[in-house]
């Protein structure tokens, strides 16, 4: 059989790489030429912020086949733990005096620390919550979601603490979010969870999804993998959470209700559970219309709902199904033009067959 | 002692109307395995209909509680019919993110047409009157409101156990595939299962308007959750676990109330929840589950 032209590894990526910092270069030069207003370059975080919260709940919707409804729980965690640090360091006067420099690390360990604490409570929440399966595990995991809302706004009160400021809010929070920081984290969290969803650990997260039994059948350590997908995507809301904590400058617990877990999944369920580019453009998509629709409040919420219902009548796979868009693959396509068809490796097989 | 006893009569009577909306739950999810989000936003629609047909319009109570119950038993297979029916072979995942759709479409839905504010009844309660029980005097809301639930769970009882379409539902929760072949007209049943739900649900909207006075566009869906969450302690899809489940967060809820901790109740009602997931999955009185290949 002819051998067709492969691109190697390396270069993939490279090309990847190419086309992000394209991509940001555009976006960035578009700003800093004021074709895009300070108006729109907020409603850029927030389609930056909402794109990582999408393709996290991604994770556990679309890949692990479960439905978590509490993904607002962890997007608070992050977000409190964040805005708590942040607050606690000397961030704010470093940014004030506008040493952006020094306040890089403080920035990054911000992130981490939310980042890891919404891992965590992911982990003390999947360990009990993943042992339920489908209506069982939503429902839990929204509990707990609410549990994580009704704590936030009354542990002062009763502890004696100054520290989530319960119902008033936390303010005066560092405004450490801009354009650049977002890009950068959106990149990064596509980048890391495309890595692992093409490693051998996402392939085992992916047999969970078509078949539990199957896949332990066949030696998977379900209740592991279960678990760290669930972690994982606990991870990415929580550095979410605190890029919008650092966006907006102040948090009250109300904004984090079972609402906007569903605001989320909404996203994912439009993109179509299990493509990460149906999350990125459905997140896209729904920010810019729900600002678009800022003038008319209420009736943006009931659109929100009726294209729910229909999608899951009319196209339950959502936009993308599970297609994802490689750069790569069709590159390989022309390059291949003409020739045999190139025989699938066992990696590619899969992808092969979802695009058909 | 007196003090004592009207916090039982609260307790209960907060109890009973959970119970009822449990049942609700707990039937559409014996037969399809559905957790019917809406079915909590169909007390909210009950209750709106309660309010503008004696406040706005003016009808006789009697009449106004007719038409609720019956506007809710009608949306409640109406919702049925359209978002679930074309989805009945569809993943269990497709249909439950359909029912959390219709929760919010009917919530944003009544958001829009009645505004965001809280509709008040004080001034024109449904059932007004206190009555006089060995020296305390409770009012009549809750007294009704306790017996007309104990009532319907009888006579839903009844129905399930005793009737033939009773019989049917029982037979299609057991086995659909099944069911169909032994001549169960599946469609007919499961309708009436989301008839039966949606009219306790109905009854349970005038009884709550009854009781709290009150009707706003989000009152259906932590009611519901808090509902789905005494289905699950009695155990799904048992009739008597349904309303031990009921009473006994009723009773919860009113613990903490009157232990001064009333931002907390949601709360505890949740981890309750989550105790019960996780200690016994079944519930109380549910039947434990086989998984088949």
């Amino acid at each position: 059989m002819k051998q067709t032209k492969r691109i190697p590894m390396p270069v993939r990526y490279g090309i990847n790489l190419v086309l992000t910092l394209a991509l940001w270069g555009v976006l960035a030069a578009m700003i800093a030429s004021g074709v895009i207003t300070n108006y729109w370059n907020g409603v850029l975080i927030t389609i930056g912020i909402n794109v990582i919260l999408a393709v996290s709940l991604n994770i556990a919707t679309g890949y692990l086949g479960q439905l978590p409804l509490g993904h607002a729980g962890f997007m608070a965690v992050g977000a409190y733990a964040g805005g708590i640090f942040m607050k606690a360091t000397p961030l704010g006067a470093l940014l004030k005096a506008g040493e952006t420099g020094a306040a890089v690390p403080w920035i990054i360990l911000a992130l981490l620390i939310a980042g890891l604490t919404a891992g965590v409570f992911g982990l003390i929440i999947g360990i009990p919550a993943l042992r339920l399966k489908g209506d069982y595990l939503a429902i839990i995991t929204l509990g707990f979601g609410e549990i994580i809302r009704v704590v936030l706004t009354n542990v002062d009160s009763v502890l004696g603490f100054k520290f989530t400021y319960g119902a008033a809010g936390l303010k005066q929070i560092p405004k450490i979010t801009s354009f650049n920081l977002v890009f950068l984290c959106v990149a990064l969290t596509i980048l890391i969870i495309h890595m692992v969803m093409k490693s051998k650990h996402g392939r085992a997260i992916l047999s969970i999804r078509e078949n539990q039994i199957a896949a332990e059948s066949v030696g998977i350590n379900t209740t592991y993998y279960k678990v760290a997908a669930f972690v994982l995507s606990a991870v990415f809301a929580g550095v979410a959470g605190c890029l919008y904590a650092g966006y907006l400058g102040s948090l009250v617990p109300s904004s984090f209700k079972f609402m906007k877990s569903i605001e989320i999944l909404v996203m994912v369920v439009l993109g179509g559970m299990g493509s990460m580019l149906g999350s990125v453009i459905a997140a896209s998509v729904l920010t810019v219309i729900s600002e678009l629709l800022r003038s008319v409040g209420d009736y943006r919420m009931v659109f929100y709902a009726l294209l729910l219902v229909l999608m899951m009548i009319f196209r339950p796979k959502g936009l993308m199904g599970t297609y994802d868009f490689s750069m790569s693959r069709l590159l390989e396509k022309l390059i291949n033009r003409g020739k045999a068809k190139p025989v699938p490796s066992a990696a590619e097989g899969e992808e092969a067959q979802r695009d058909e | 002692m007196a003090d004592f006893f009207s916090q039982v009569v609260n307790a209960l009577q907060l109890g009973s109307i959970y119970a009822l909306v449990a049942l609700g739950y707990s039937m559409v999810y014996g037969i399809i395995m559905l957790l019917n989000f809406a079915h909590g936003d169909i007390i909210m629609v009950g209750a709106y209909a309660t309010y503008f047909a004696v406040c706005q319009y003016g009808l006789h109570p009697l009449v106004a509680v007719l038409l609720a119950v019956l506007i809710s038993t009608l949306l409640g297979v109406l919702i049925e019919k359209a978002a679930y029916t074309p989805l009945r072979s569809a993943p269990r995942l497709s249909l439950l993110i359909t029912a959390i759709g219709v929760s919010f479409l009917l919530e944003n839905g009544a958001q829009l047409l009645f505004g965001a504010d809280t509709k008040s009844m004080v001034k024109t309660p449904l059932i007004s009157g206190t009555l006089n029980l060995g020296g305390v005097t409770v009012s009549l809301a809750a007294v009704i409101t306790i017996v007309v639930s104990v009532i319907a769970m009888i006579a839903l009882t009844f129905l399930v156990q005793k009737t033939k379409l009773g019989k049917a539902m029982r037979a299609v929760s057991e086995d659909m595939g099944a069911a169909q072949l032994m001549g169960i007209s599946l469609n007919r049943t499961i309708s009436f299962t989301f008839a039966i739900g949606s009219f306790l649900a109905g009854i349970g909207a005038v009884l709550h308007v009854g009781s709290y006075f009150q009707a706003s566009p989000m009152m259906g869906s932590m009611l519901g959750l808090k509902a789905f969450v005494a289905a699950v302690l009695g155990g799904i899809g048992s009739i008597p676990g349904a309303m031990i489940g009921g009473f006994a967060i009723g009773i919860v809820e009113t613990l903490v109330t009157v232990a001064g901790l009333s931002t907390w109740k949601d709360g505890v009602v949740f981890a309750i929840l989550i105790v019960v997931l996780l200690v016994k999955p079944t519930g109380i009185l549910g039947r434990p589950m086989v998984e088949k290949v």
